[in-house]
């Protein structure tokens, strides 16, 4: 019988782990025993239905239900999705800033910093503010999709120690 | 490179908190490393990360010496005249169009073109599953594509096998970089990389200064060579009096002829939206008839398609060069740092082969893991058994299986179990294969927990530890 319980399957490959285990990897088990254990990931994948810009999907995963308000989640997302949508705008900012960058043979970059960088430092901080607030008291994780190459919006499940639910 | 050996956890680091106990370790066994040193493409970086380039870098050199070159003479040998005789304007116009496509050229060349980084372990395994889940039969391949509808289009949005996810529109994989690339144009040898996303406004720099300068200099050339002979001297004394000139004309109208063709072309492609590789596979133009509005990500409109494509938002690089790679992070890069090192490297068919029964390798972990089906040995090698049978025993005849396990390991030898013979197979292979060979029997069961821990690619994973530990450059 075939179930792919991803719980299941950690809690084996945890195991596995502890038993017999390189350097690499034992840092990997130390993190194990002292912070919250990985449950499980949930990848928001990228919405192209608006064609190449950074957007992403706004469906509510059904992991997250027991952990989280779909609202919140919604809301969480749908300002991400409007931080992007900035970041890539076109305007006339954006194309001064492009034109600029030509006369300049583009070494106006060596001193300053895009918009489309700006934009990304502020969705960092966004992100780090979710995180305090609202999905760290619920043993949540977002991380930033930059670090993911812009594919996914990762939110890492951490065990839930106090209600004591095992794997 | 990093040690990965079997090393005994230390009692007393368990009481520290774990950061500074594995920076501690870390710092111990190596400098942190930065993630371009564990890159999986095919590139070279320099000054520490900050310049990229293709390792096919192609006739860079060839491109910048003709340039240099041409440059050189046109300043040493026709400047002298026609400031003489002419203006002075003529050398600093010269100066400024080489000074421009100089750096063009080397902004396209060492920029990240939009290179994607490949899928975390976790982000693969997630998205298997939700393939897996959405078909019914195990023995059917994973459907590779994904249909989207983009403003009223459907495009097909393709699975990448190597960098395990699907790929964004207008992205394709570049064989020679081995790498997905965003926006991809083309794999241009000339500048010794890709054309992206990010640089192809520095490459479409590039060509049209370069067909301004190359136009310049032949104008010149011949003006000097009209001059020279104008002034009582034959054609043939002229050019006895500067050789050079000779030199210059060929190469700039050779150099013209294929210059000013590729700036046309890209003006229309960059004017239309579109991009060499779709060009050329007629995506919108062939399937859908010539009318424009089969590209769905025109503008329709010609100044809005050129501004958005040269001077639109530069978005950053993706895969983050100089940043530091986690310590407890397990890099999916130094698998294909070990699918380079083994000779013997799977094709994209067994590889779909190998993601394909990822699924049936957990199943099979999860179902044996309370028995031991085949236990020869010390329980450590069991999973190893475990993990690949599945490979072995679904694929329905010897060849793919034996595709599969072509990465690691070769023909199989003796079969021990009555259960799974074709396992007992894998297991000899990777006593013959020279990584697992290299490597300890604990790192062959860690390979083996992290395929069976949601690693999409069966054959690949599990080589790293052994082989980048053993086999460091």
């Amino acid at each position: 019988i075939y179930f792919p319980t991803p719980l299941c399957v950690v809690v084996r490959v945890v195991l596995l782990y502890l038993s017999v285990f390189p350097l690499c990897h034992q840092t990997h088990s130390l993190q194990d025993f002292q912070r919250p254990a990985v449950s499980s990931k949930v990848f928001i994948q990228r919405d192209y239905s608006s064609g190449t810009i950074c957007k992403f999907q706004t469906k509510f995963p059904s992991e997250l239900e027991s952990r989280l308000d779909k609202q919140q989640f919604e809301e969480t997302i749908q300002t991400l999705n409007n931080l992007y949508a900035e970041a890539e705008k076109l305007g006339g900012s954006s194309y001064l800033e492009g034109c600029l960058a030509c006369l300049t043979a583009y070494t106006v970059f060596l001193c300053m910093e895009t918009h489309y960088e700006k934009v990304l430092k502020k969705i960092a901080r966004y992100i780090r503010d979710q995180n305090e607030k609202i999905y760290a008291p619920r043993g949540l994780l977002l991380t930033d999709p930059i670090e993911r190459g812009l594919r996914v919006v990762e939110i890492t499940i951490f065990e839930d120690r106090n209600i004591g639910s095992a794997r | 490179m990093k040690n990965c050996e079997y090393q005994q956890i230390d009692p007393r680091a368990l009481s520290v908190s774990p950061l500074s106990a594995q920076s501690h370790t870390e710092k111990k066994e190596q400098r942190p490393r930065r993630k371009w040193e564990v890159f999986p493409g095919k590139n070279r970086f320099f000054c520490d990360g900050r310049l990229i380039l293709s390792r096919h870098s192609g006739v860079l050199p060839l491109t910048l010496g003709l340039i240099v070159v041409t440059c050189g003479l046109f300043f040493a040998f026709d400047c002298p005249f026609l400031v003489k005789h002419l203006t002075v304007f003529i050398p600093v116009i010269g100066g400024a169009l080489f000074v421009f496509v100089v750096i063009s050229l080397l902004r396209t060349s060492f920029t990240d073109p939009g290179i994607l980084p490949r899928a975390t372990l976790d982000e693969a395994a997630d998205l298997e599953r939700q393939i897996d889940s959405s078909g019914s039969s195990t023995y059917r391949p994973p459907p590779r594509t994904k249909e989207i509808l983009i403003n009223q289009q459907m495009v097909k949005l393709k699975y990448c096998f190597t960098c395990k996810m699907f790929r964004p529109p207008r992205t394709s994989h570049c064989s020679l970089c081995d790498n997905c690339v965003e926006r991809f144009d083309h794999h241009c040898p000339w500048v010794g990389n890709c054309v992206g996303k990010r640089n192809y406004r520095f490459f479409y720099s590039f060509i049209i200064s370069l067909s301004f300068l190359t136009s310049f200099i032949f104008g010149c050339v011949i003006a000097h060579i009209t001059l020279r002979s104008q002034a009582g001297k034959s054609l043939v004394q002229a050019i006895q009096e500067s050789p050079a000139s000779v030199v210059e004309l060929v190469i700039c109208f050779f150099s013209i002829w294929s210059i000013l063709g590729l700036s046309g072309f890209h003006t229309y492609l960059v004017a239309s939206n579109l991009t060499t590789n779709e060009d050329i596979k007629g995506s919108w133009s062939g399937k859908r008839g010539a009318e424009e509005s089969g590209n769905p990500y025109s503008y329709n409109n010609i100044i809005t398609n050129c501004c958005v494509t040269l001077c639109g938002p530069l978005p950053p690089s993706l895969i983050d060069r100089r940043g530091f790679v986690p310590p407890d992070e397990v890099v999916p890069a130094a698998s294909t740092a070990s699918e380079m090192e083994l000779p013997h490297f799977s094709t994209k068919n067994d590889v779909n082969m190998c993601t394909q029964s990822t699924k049936d390798v957990l199943e099979r972990m999860i179902n044996s893991g309370s028995q031991t089906l085949c236990s020869p040995g010390p329980p450590k090698t069991t999973p190893l058994v475990q993990g690949l049978p599945s490979t072995a025993a679904l694929s329905p005849e010897p060849p793919p299986s034996a595709g599969c396990s072509g990465p690691l390991g070769r023909r199989p030898t003796d079969s021990r179990c009555p259960l799974f013979s074709r396992s007992r197979e894998k297991e000899s292979l990777h006593s013959i294969n020279p990584a697992f060979r290299l490597a300890s029997p604990s790192p062959s069961v860690t390979r083996t927990a992290k395929t069976l821990g949601g690693a999409a690619d069966v054959s690949f994973m599990p080589l790293q530890p052994g082989s980048v530990g053993d086999e460091a450059p």
